[in-house]
């Protein structure tokens, strides 16, 4: 029993320290986050009005609106997500419902988890070489969607696989036993709970697919157009790309700054606000299907 | 250890005990009996390891009939083959035979989900359906297209009367089913399971899960379903097998020693193996 007071009072102080430590090492993190939006949001503000939202831009760039940037995102991003869902969550449930484990399933994880780690620049070119050139659709909103659905792919197939699998084993087997196939147990017993969670994943898919440059910036986005866009073959502005054209490569850099930052912040706003969407949803879904026992 | 062969156990369909000792309690004879299943030389391979050794069993219809055993002697494995739930398990292999009203279950031509729909099964963890306690009862019916409401209402309040859970329900019928307690949440999958009127109910160690009060409701339960179903339930718990069924089964290590009627068997176990486990000397 000797010295252990003091043993006892050095493991609290040692505590102590380490969650100091966390604690500031958390606290930085968020400062820089909120240092980060407070900077763009700050220069950004200005910029933003009724007309730099609805109208089209005027003289070079330096005045008017970014309405068809912000048009060809939306459409960017919904048509990828149109593509990538369904075929991320059909892989999903083929994945995790029907294959049986061997060398085939393997290889296709395998294949899932290589796919989220290539860059978004080297998807670009592979839009351009495959879907621009090849299949000859073209520099377009086909296009660009296309490889943004191929980019955002791997998130939608990981989040619905997590999805399914939050689902209890005992659920499927209790359906089975009851005489369903294998395919209305997963209609009507695994993909009702996991549906939520698999919203959340289309979400944030969205989210990730507005806020991407490289993969539309060879096969979609173009520095201005001089209509908005009426075909799924046209050429598009997009936020980001627009971001980068004239920040780098415009004929008015510095004139045009404070529509940079304005429309970095736009993009911001609307990823930051999809995500937070999706996290709400997520938690709020959540509580229904927990189970009790 | 002297141990006769399985197959000597159930080549006729009498098993009745030899010995005339008093008798404290009706005494069932195999003679007196449908057969519901039967099994012929059933022998079952995880992989390398076998966990059925030859198991020759005879169930008789609509009589309770418990599997008692140590941990590890295959009792429940031998349940789910009853409703070809080893299906699932890939490493899983059977040689032999299991005959149900007389049709081998594994005939070609045997539709597994219709099997199941005939076998039912209530597992050791309640697991309803995350839906309303409704829908959760209806579910087998809704599985085979049943959609008048009228049909669906009739045979929820039916299957929910029959497992002894309709009074405490009624009202909250569109409730989450997880919002009951586990003895209820129980109760109601064995009302989801009868709701699509199988012959045979599968009973995997159904109250170990639960507290005292629950258990003996469900045990009160069993006894009355046994009058529509057959009914086969595996339990650790020697009193409840004694309590509750009519014939028992007694397995070790992936053999059947001895089946007889409850009563017997308990009072007067012919091997053994048997009487040791009863007492308690081991398992």
């Amino acid at each position: 029993m000797l010295g252990s007071e003091s043993r006892n009072r050095r493991r609290r102080n040692i505590q102590k320290v380490a969650f100091g430590v966390l604690g500031a090492t958390a606290t930085l993190n968020l400062l820089a986050l909120v240092g980060f939006l407070l900077f763009i949001a700050v220069n950004g503000v200005a910029a933003i009005s009724w007309e730099f939202l609805s109208e089209m831009p005027r003289n070079a760039m330096t005045e008017g609106g970014i309405l068809p940037a912000i048009l060809g995102t939306l459409y960017l991003s919904l048509g990828a997500i149109l593509v990538a869902f369904p075929i991320g969550v059909g892989t999903a449930i083929y994945l995790n419902e029907f294959a049986r484990d061997g060398f085939w399933v393997r290889m296709i994880r395998q294949g899932v988890v290589n796919l989220a780690g290539v860059p978004s620049v080297v998807y670009g070119l592979f839009g351009l070489a495959f879907f621009v050139i090849i299949l000859k659709m073209g520099v377009s909103i086909l296009a660009g969607a296309l490889t943004l659905a191929a980019f955002i792919l791997p998130l939608v197939i990981g989040s619905a696989e997590e999805a399914l699998r939050a689902v209890p084993k005992n659920m499927r087997l209790a359906s089975l036993a009851l005489g369903a196939t294998r395919w209305q147990t997963i209609y009507r017993v695994v993909l009702p709970p996991a549906l939520p969670s698999m919203l959340t994943g289309l979400i944030l898919g969205i989210s990730r697919a507005a806020g991407e440059t490289a993969p539309i910036m060879f096969t979609a986005a173009v520095f201005s157009t001089a209509k908005l866009p009426s075909s799924v073959f046209d050429e598009v502005m997009a936020m980001p790309y627009h971001i980068y054209v004239l920040a780098t490569a415009g004929t008015n850099i510095e004139e045009t700054r404070h529509l940079q930052y304005g429309t970095a912040l736009l993009l911001l706003m609307i990823v930051v606000t999809l995500n937070l969407f999706a996290i709400l949803l997520r938690n709020k879904l959540q509580k229904r299907y927990k189970s009790s026992v | 250890m002297n141990m006769p062969t399985s197959a000597t156990q159930t080549d006729k369909m009498t098993i009745s005990a030899a010995q005339a000792l008093p008798e404290t309690g009706v005494r069932l004879s195999m003679e007196n009996e449908v057969t519901k299943i039967q099994v012929n030389d059933l022998k079952l391979y995880y992989g390398d390891d076998q966990a059925l050794k030859g198991i020759n069993m005879v169930i008789p219809e609509r009589k309770v009939t418990a599997f008692i055993g140590p941990s590890g002697c295959g009792k429940s494995t031998l349940l789910r083959c009853f409703n070809r739930m080893n299906d699932l398990v890939d490493i899983c292999r059977i040689t032999g035979e299991i005959l149900i009203g007389g049709k081998n279950i594994h005939d070609r031509d045997v539709d597994v989900a219709e099997l199941r729909r005939n076998v039912g099964m209530v597992f050791q963890k309640p697991n309803p359906f995350p839906k309303t306690i409704y829908e959760n009862v209806a579910y087998g019916l809704r599985l085979q297209g049943v959609r008048s409401k009228r049909t669906l209402d009739e045979v929820v309040e039916q299957s929910l009367r029959a497992a002894a859970l309709w009074d405490e329900v009624k009202d909250r019928l569109h409730d989450n089913a997880f919002g009951m307690s586990g003895g209820q949440q129980q109760r109601l999958v064995i009302a989801r399971a009868i709701a699509i009127q199988p012959e045979v109910l599968l009973l995997d160690e159904p109250a170990s899960a639960l507290d005292p009060i629950s258990t003996l409701k469900i045990e009160e339960l069993i006894n009355d379903l046994k009058e529509k179903y057959t009914i086969v339930i595996v339990t650790h718990n020697m009193q409840q097998a004694a309590r509750v069924s009519d014939y028992t089964a007694f397995m070790y290590m992936g053999d059947l020693i001895e089946f007889g009627d409850t009563n017997t068997l308990f009072t007067n176990p012919g091997k053994k193996q048997t009487e040791d486990y009863i007492t308690g000397r081991y398992g």
